[in-house]
């Protein structure tokens, strides 16, 4: 919890540096506007959250939330009786993605950097090879309306965090850290190593899946509206005091840090930073908070310390 | 230390190369038959495969042509490869290659467009070991992770550029292109100049005390920094190194493209490519193991799949399909010779 804390704060003055701003921002509507913006950031990050503290990565979700979204469209094509058979569809994909992912990594031992980078290949080759090169036809209101409407943002965005702060208050969650922090040791006390990190692999697939459900009813149909959202996710969880190499960090901390990334993108637009410069505000201030967390702690040759450094891209 | 079972300590000098390999080879016969042969391997398959695959289309793999494109085609993915090796062994890894080049190749452009190319050639040398410093610092003295810290000096590169540029800028003399288009016989000068990159960073890996430190690191830092090594230099040197690869291999392309392009770094895909093409040729993506060697084996292969469907006319998608089953199969394959040895 104490390395959970900073991040709340840094939340609480990009907030109200925002309010001030921009008083709107005050009101009911324009706070829930923004929840709603950040709702498939917010929801990846917590996916995410599961993969990096059981010590590995999820660099597929960019790629998966842009499949999703591009087989909802073409096999939706505006007919509104199709929405509940492919949102049933798209959640089986980002499972099933996850448990790839997951098995890959832990049966075939290669590392989820190379699993999921392999992944984000193939799944950005394949969903285009299949649709000729350019995303086609609509999603129908009916799908749309979860991103679109605030009310149904906010309440999934509400329930995915629920959810994830239950799992990780339960078995599954205390097995998961341990399994981050110390492999050997959790499977000698009798954890299920490899199944609780396919688990984990799922969940963020099936997070990937919930976002991409959110940003294709927001930001429509395209083949950009996964870019480099496996790098905002992972930023976020980190921005969150998240260790990348496991075993240390909230989920909701991981969540916070989502929202601070989206406050800031907000901050940066009202202060009339220029669209350009915004990424170089963005990488000092990731680089700076995460460097901050670090240099807090004194014990630098601790054997934890230095895994955390070094070799958590394995 | 003593309790964990002998296989899973990497000593530094168990993976220093390439006396100490060569002394672990009659310990573990199988385990040194190393990633760099299982590699060559399977290029000269790909090779055999494709050659036979284009044949029955009815072409020629084999043609001059082809062995020129080839080599032109992965000689900047290979340099920025590489130093990405470097930084790899060193149990790091480099997310900021990709806009590093773009930014090399607009600095050598603009700067040869006001007259001087080596001027323009020491620009980029000292803008690209300025951004490796600042990664290698980032990481060492604020305790980044690599990655996060990578990443964020990309978003810093990504936004001056975006800030500065919308187009290409800049013009590269007739002079400077003949790097990105001359050859000598069937070995264009691109390859000649990753040839040479690659040699370099080889016998800085094998045959200095730099090259050692770098295993040893990547190996372990704590039994490095207990053994006196300064870790700290260690991953900084091997930061600037990576960084002045990216800085060649931007003016290789800005020599070729003949301006320099704000989007060429990222549209080729160098940072997370060049990870691949290095993780293929063997290296561990932990650190500590693996070689230049490999890397360039990683590459051609790359290459060469590339080249082979391009003569068969498969659809581009279909080849990113390829190349992520063959990286994730490589690694497999390379992650169960480990273990079972």
């Amino acid at each position: 919890m104490k390395r959970a804390l900073p991040i709340f704060a840094v939340l609480a003055v990009l907030l109200a540096a925002i309010a001030l701003a921009n008083p709107f921002f005050l009101e009911p509507a324009g706070f829930l506007a923004f929840v709603k913006r950040a709702a498939p950031l917010v929801i990846l990050a917590a996916g995410q959250y599961f993969v990096i503290v059981s010590g590995e990565f999820d660099l597929s979700v960019g790629s998966l939330v842009t499949v999703e979204v591009v087989v909802a469209a073409r096999l939706i094509d505006g007919n509104e009786d199709a929405t509940w058979p492919v949102l049933a569809l798209v959640v089986v994909i980002g499972l099933l993605v996850g448990l790839v992912n997951g098995a890959v990594t832990t049966l075939l031992r290669v590392p989820s950097f190379i699993t999921t980078l392999g992944m984000m290949l193939v799944l950005s080759g394949a969903v285009f090879l299949w649709t000729g090169g350019a995303p086609r036809g609509a999603l129908s209101h009916a799908f749309r309306v979860f991103g679109r409407d605030t009310l149904w943002s906010v309440l999934i965005l509400a329930s995915v965090g629920v959810a994830a702060v239950l799992l990780m208050r339960a078995d599954f969650g205390r097995t998961l850290i341990a399994t981050g922090d110390n492999e050997r040791a959790a499977a000698l006390s009798g954890v299920r190593v490899t199944r609780v990190r396919i688990v984990a692999f799922a969940i963020s697939g099936l997070a990937a899946a919930v976002a991409g459900i959110l940003l294709g009813g927001f930001a429509g149909v395209s083949a950009q509206v996964g870019q480099g959202l496996e790098f905002s996710a992972i930023t976020a969880v980190v921005l969150g005091g998240v260790v990348l190499g496991g075993g240390r960090g909230s989920v909701v901390a991981a969540m916070a840090g989502a929202l601070t990334l989206e406050a800031l993108f907000t901050l940066l637009n009202l202060y009339g930073i220029s669209g350009a410069l915004e990424f170089t505000v963005q990488g000092v201030i990731i680089i700076a908070a995460v460097a901050a967390g670090a240099v807090r702690l004194p014990f630098s040759l601790t054997p934890r310390k230095s895994k955390g450094d070094a070799h958590a891209a394995s | 230390m003593n309790d964990a079972p002998p296989s899973e300590i990497t000593t530094p000098a168990e993976a220093a190369p390439p006396a100490a390999r060569r002394a672990g080879a009659t310990r573990h016969p199988w385990a040194n038959l190393g990633s760099t042969q299982v590699v060559f391997l399977a290029l000269l398959v790909t090779i055999v495969v494709g050659w036979i695959l284009v044949a029955i289309d009815g072409g020629n793999l084999l043609t001059l042509e082809t062995v020129v494109g080839v080599q032109q085609r992965s000689a900047a993915l290979g340099i920025v490869a590489v130093g990405q090796t470097l930084a790899i062994l060193a149990g790091s890894l480099d997310l900021s290659v990709a806009y590093l080049i773009s930014l090399a190749s607009l600095v050598a452009a603009e700067i040869m467009q006001a007259g001087s190319v080596p001027g323009a050639v020491a620009a980029v040398i000292a803008v690209s070991a300025l951004v490796g410093l600042v990664n290698g610092v980032v990481i060492t003295k604020l305790r980044v992770h690599a990655f996060i810290a990578t990443l964020g000096v990309a978003l810093v590169i990504k936004g001056v550029l975006d800030h500065l540029y919308d187009g290409p800028a800049g013009r590269v003399p007739e002079s400077f292109q003949h790097l990105g288009y001359d050859r000598v016989g069937p070995i264009p000068v691109s390859a000649m100049l990753w040839a040479a990159v690659a040699l370099t960073a080889w016998f800085l890996l094998s045959r200095t005390r730099y090259g050692y430190r770098v295993h040893a690191v990547g190996g372990d830092p704590d039994v490095a920094r207990l053994s006196g090594v300064r870790t700290d230099r260690v991953i900084i040197l091997t930061h600037v190194l990576c960084s002045l690869c990216a800085g060649i291999a931007g003016l290789l392309l800005a020599s070729r493209l003949g301006a320099g392009v704000p989007t060429v770094g990222t549209d080729g895909g160098y940072d997370l490519e060049s990870i691949a093409a290095v993780v293929l040729g063997g290296t561990a993506l932990a650190g500590g193991r693996g070689g230049v060697a490999g890397t360039v084996g990683g590459v051609l292969l790359l290459a060469v799949l590339d080249s082979v469907f391009n003569q068969l006319e498969v659809n581009s998608f279909f080849k990113d399909v390829v190349r992520g089953v063959v990286i994730v199969v490589a690694v497999a394959v390379y992650a169960r010779k480990r273990s079972t040895s």
